[in-house]
């Protein structure tokens, strides 16, 4: 496995010998990746029954591998929860299930769809129509069915205003209500998850960590990521400046053109929801390169947060992450 | 290479109005951490506002609530980086809950700026930002003299300024060159990355330049190591059938493959036999990495004890003096009960006696028989069990607590041990 952090360490070496090569070497933690693997043992200590929630993001992906090197050579010891909106990109979801499959992982599904079908939530219709919304009832309900009490989300402070005072641990209600005046305070890394009976915990890992951060860490990790990361070619059309794909679950005029271009996606939500940029970086080294001389936010690339400035701190207050 | 750039944590501090989201602003501006959309919208807003300049500070002003009021209400947490170094920001907002947000904020960083309206100079509230910067030990304070822009640049301003401030470190534990002095205009961005030629009579660093060539530390020169287990892993896997794994964060100094050690509170000795970090072996961990150790023997380890040299043993006490910080509106009174969360490990504790309030201007303290939210006090308490600290002046991990209520859960107050 391949670790940047170990200074001149021989990465063809088979694994039995990696005492020896290590012997002269010292180990420079990443004081990031050493406080998130910090919160993630205190979620596996403090809580009864956490899930990690699974987007198929490069965010939760990135928390996938630091659960991994929290708990190693034990397994990880929690599921995975994935809120399937039904618009999600076929590679996001095949890339899932291999890793799951990879490292053995518990992975619970819950449909977005189902939720529809039993008439607790109504589809948006029209050109902004998505399902991102609709996916706090679905989470909800498997919150509740499972007795979930603490949920490991991979958002980050950097995603934008309103998270930036958002806790590490964030307690919410039984309706999953956040209310931003009566959080508890933060102390040096003490986290306290004492919570009663009915509420529950979101709980931020890489809180700490920007969009950068998280590119970097794949990169030196070499940590595997949905293709649509990376350039391809792909069938799109433009809309008030941006980049999206053509497809049935996309609402589109008949006057926006479809046209086929190389792009890579930056987030991957929902396919409603989440526009691509024009790039042509296909390798890991290439992505970051580019976000690093970018100049647009990643939500920038986010449709539901263009409705309202206050759309993220409004999901909030009703439940979603 | 980008991925060993240093971290550095600062927390600011202000009154309203002094200009800290401004100045925040700024720096993201600077270093190029705003992105095109933030910066138009900041653009429009200025616009909007009638503004001929850009105002920087709708860069941070976070939530809808606060938006309406025009204030900030609780720590935000920025970020920004420049090609050697990774900045985490706490910004804390100066209005009445003013020393609860900075306390928090001050717990994570390691830097203060505290500004200063050069036309208001020294007053009250620097006094309260300075007291907290010390209580918590930041390794540095830098005095951002705010404004030079409004006193046409004027060097008596800024020395006048310097000179009332450094009565205060006299005051303070503070060494001199623990305190810098910028004047700055964050509005025109003069001595914040780029040198200002208005002020050529100062010869210091920019602000920037100055954060990061500083190399904090976080009261780790005792060098005693301390590893609280937060968890036992045992994976129950036909390859590690045996293993018997304490995973936590080494605090203080470095642990070392072969260490004699202790675990408390049993008082069992033993040696480390292997150090891991994830599929690696490592010999030595050092301060703030998060491993996992085995021992020698079959000792009884749990969530909670702590492993540590056995030559350098941490103080055992059942009964502690601390200084408080009260962070919930519910007040501390003698006798009240609570759980005391140290790190990872929890007793209960019982407000013994509240000695004084302590004025957060430097005048001493009051005889009080309560402490209210954003009061700081020196309080003994009676614990369950012992706890096994060191003062918080050689450690702050372990010699820091906060106290959880017992009807509410919430987190009541945050203490430094004496
Ligand atoms: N002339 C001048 N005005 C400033 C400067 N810094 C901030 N301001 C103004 O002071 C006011 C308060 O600034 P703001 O950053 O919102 O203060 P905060 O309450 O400390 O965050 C705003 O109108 C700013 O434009 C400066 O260096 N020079």
């Amino acid at each position: 496995m391949r670790d940047d952090n170990f200074r001149e360490m021989d990465l063809n070496k088979p694994k039995r010998n990696i005492k020896l090569a290590i012997m002269s070497n010292q180990y420079i933690p990443n004081p990031k990746e050493a406080e998130s693997i910090h919160i993630l043992r205190e979620v596996a200590a403090q809580f009864e029954k956490p899930v990690l929630l699974f987007s198929g993001g490069k965010d939760s992906i990135t928390l996938v591998r630091l659960a991994q090197k929290a708990f190693y050579p034990a397994r990880i010891p929690f599921p995975l929860l994935h809120i399937d909106t039904g618009h999600n990109f076929p590679e996001t979801i095949a890339f899932r299930d291999q890793l799951v499959e990879e490292l053995g992982l518990e992975l619970i599904v819950r449909n977005v769809q189902d939720s529809i079908d039993q008439g607790k939530v109504t589809e948006e219709r029209g050109r902004y129509a998505s399902r991102n919304t609709l996916q706090t009832t679905t989470l909800l309900d498997a919150i509740e069915e499972f007795k979930f009490d603490a949920c490991i989300g991979g958002a980050r402070r950097d995603e934008e205003k309103a998270r930036a005072k958002e806790r590490v641990f964030s307690v919410r209600d039984d309706f999953g209500q956040w209310d931003e005046k009566n959080q508890r305070p933060e102390l040096f890394d003490m986290l306290n998850g004492r919570i009663h009976q009915g509420q529950n915990v979101r709980v931020f890992p890489i809180s700490n960590w920007t969009e950068l951060d998280v590119w970097e860490y794949i990169k030196n990790e070499q940590i595997k990521i949905p293709s649509i990361y990376f350039a391809h070619k792909r069938e799109v059309f433009f809309r008030d400046g941006m980049v999206w794909t053509a497809n049935q679950h996309v609402y589109r005029d008949h006057s926006e053109e479809v046209v086929e271009r190389m792009v890579r996606f930056r987030t991957v939500g929902d396919m409603t929801c989440t526009a691509a940029v024009l790039s042509e970086a296909d390798t890991l080294e290439a992505v970051v390169e580019e976000i690093r001389q970018s100049t647009i936010s990643e939500r920038g690339a986010r449709i539901d947060d263009k409705r309202s400035e206050a759309a993220m701190e409004k999901r909030k207050k009703v439940g979603y992450f | 290479m980008t991925e060993n750039r240093k971290l550095i944590k600062i927390a600011t501090a202000g009154s309203v109005d002094d200009g800290k989201s401004t100045l925040i602003g700024r720096l993201l501006y600077d270093t190029g951490s705003l992105t095109t959309d933030k910066l138009e919208a900041i653009e429009r807003n200025s616009k909007q506002k009638g503004y001929d300049y850009l105002d920087f500070s709708l860069a941070t002003d976070g939530l809808v609530a606060e938006r309406e009021q025009g204030i900030t209400i609780d720590v935000a947490h920025i970020y920004f980086n420049t090609d050697k170094t990774n900045f985490i920001v706490a910004d804390t907002p100066g209005h009445v809950e003013y020393t609860r947000n900075m306390v928090t904020g001050a717990s994570t960083s390691q830097v203060a700026i505290i500004l200063i309206d050069a036309r208001k100079g020294v007053i009250e509230q620097t006094y309260r930002h300075f007291f907290i910067s010390n209580l918590l030990r930041l390794s540095h304070v830098v005095v951002a003299v705010n404004k030079m822009d409004l006193v046409d640049y004027d060097e008596e301003v800024y020395l006048k300024i310097r000179s009332d401030f450094e009565a205060l470190v006299e005051k303070s534990d503070f060494s001199a060159d623990q305190i810098t002095f910028i004047p700055i205009s964050a509005l025109k961005g003069e001595n914040v990355s780029q040198k200002s030629e208005m002020m050529s009579w100062y010869v210091g660093n920019t602000l920037l330049d100055h954060l990061e060539v500083l190399e904090p530390s976080d009261l780790q020169e005792s060098s005693t190591a301390r590893f609280p287990v937060q968890f036992v892993i045992r994976p129950k896997t036909e390859a590690y059938h045996d293993f018997r794994g304490f995973a936590g964060k080494v605090y203080g100094g470095n642990l070392k493959k072969g260490d004699l050690i202790t675990v408390l509170p049993s008082f069992t000795e033993s040696k480390i036999k292997s150090i891991h970090f994830f599929e690696n072996e490592i010999e030595e961990a050092i301060a703030g990495s998060a491993v996992t150790i085995t021992l020698e023997n079959e000792v009884n380890v749990s969530r909670g004890d702590m492993i540590v040299r056995s030559s350098e043993l941490p103080k055992s006490e059942k009964s502690i003096i601390a200084t408080i910080c009260q962070v919930n509106n519910k007040p501390l009174r003698v006798g009240d009960k609570y759980t005391l969360q140290h790190g990872v490990n929890s007793v209960l504790a019982k407000v013994d006696q509240i000695q004084a309030k302590i004025h957060t201007d430097f005048s001493g303290e009051e005889a009080v028989d309560q402490l209210r939210l954003n009061d700081i006090g020196k309080v003994t308490f009676k614990l369950s069990k012992p706890i096994h600290f060191d003062p918080y002046l050689q450690n702050k991990s372990t010699g820091s607590f906060i106290l959880i209520d017992e009807g509410s859960f919430d987190t009541v107050s945050v203490g430094f041990i004496d």
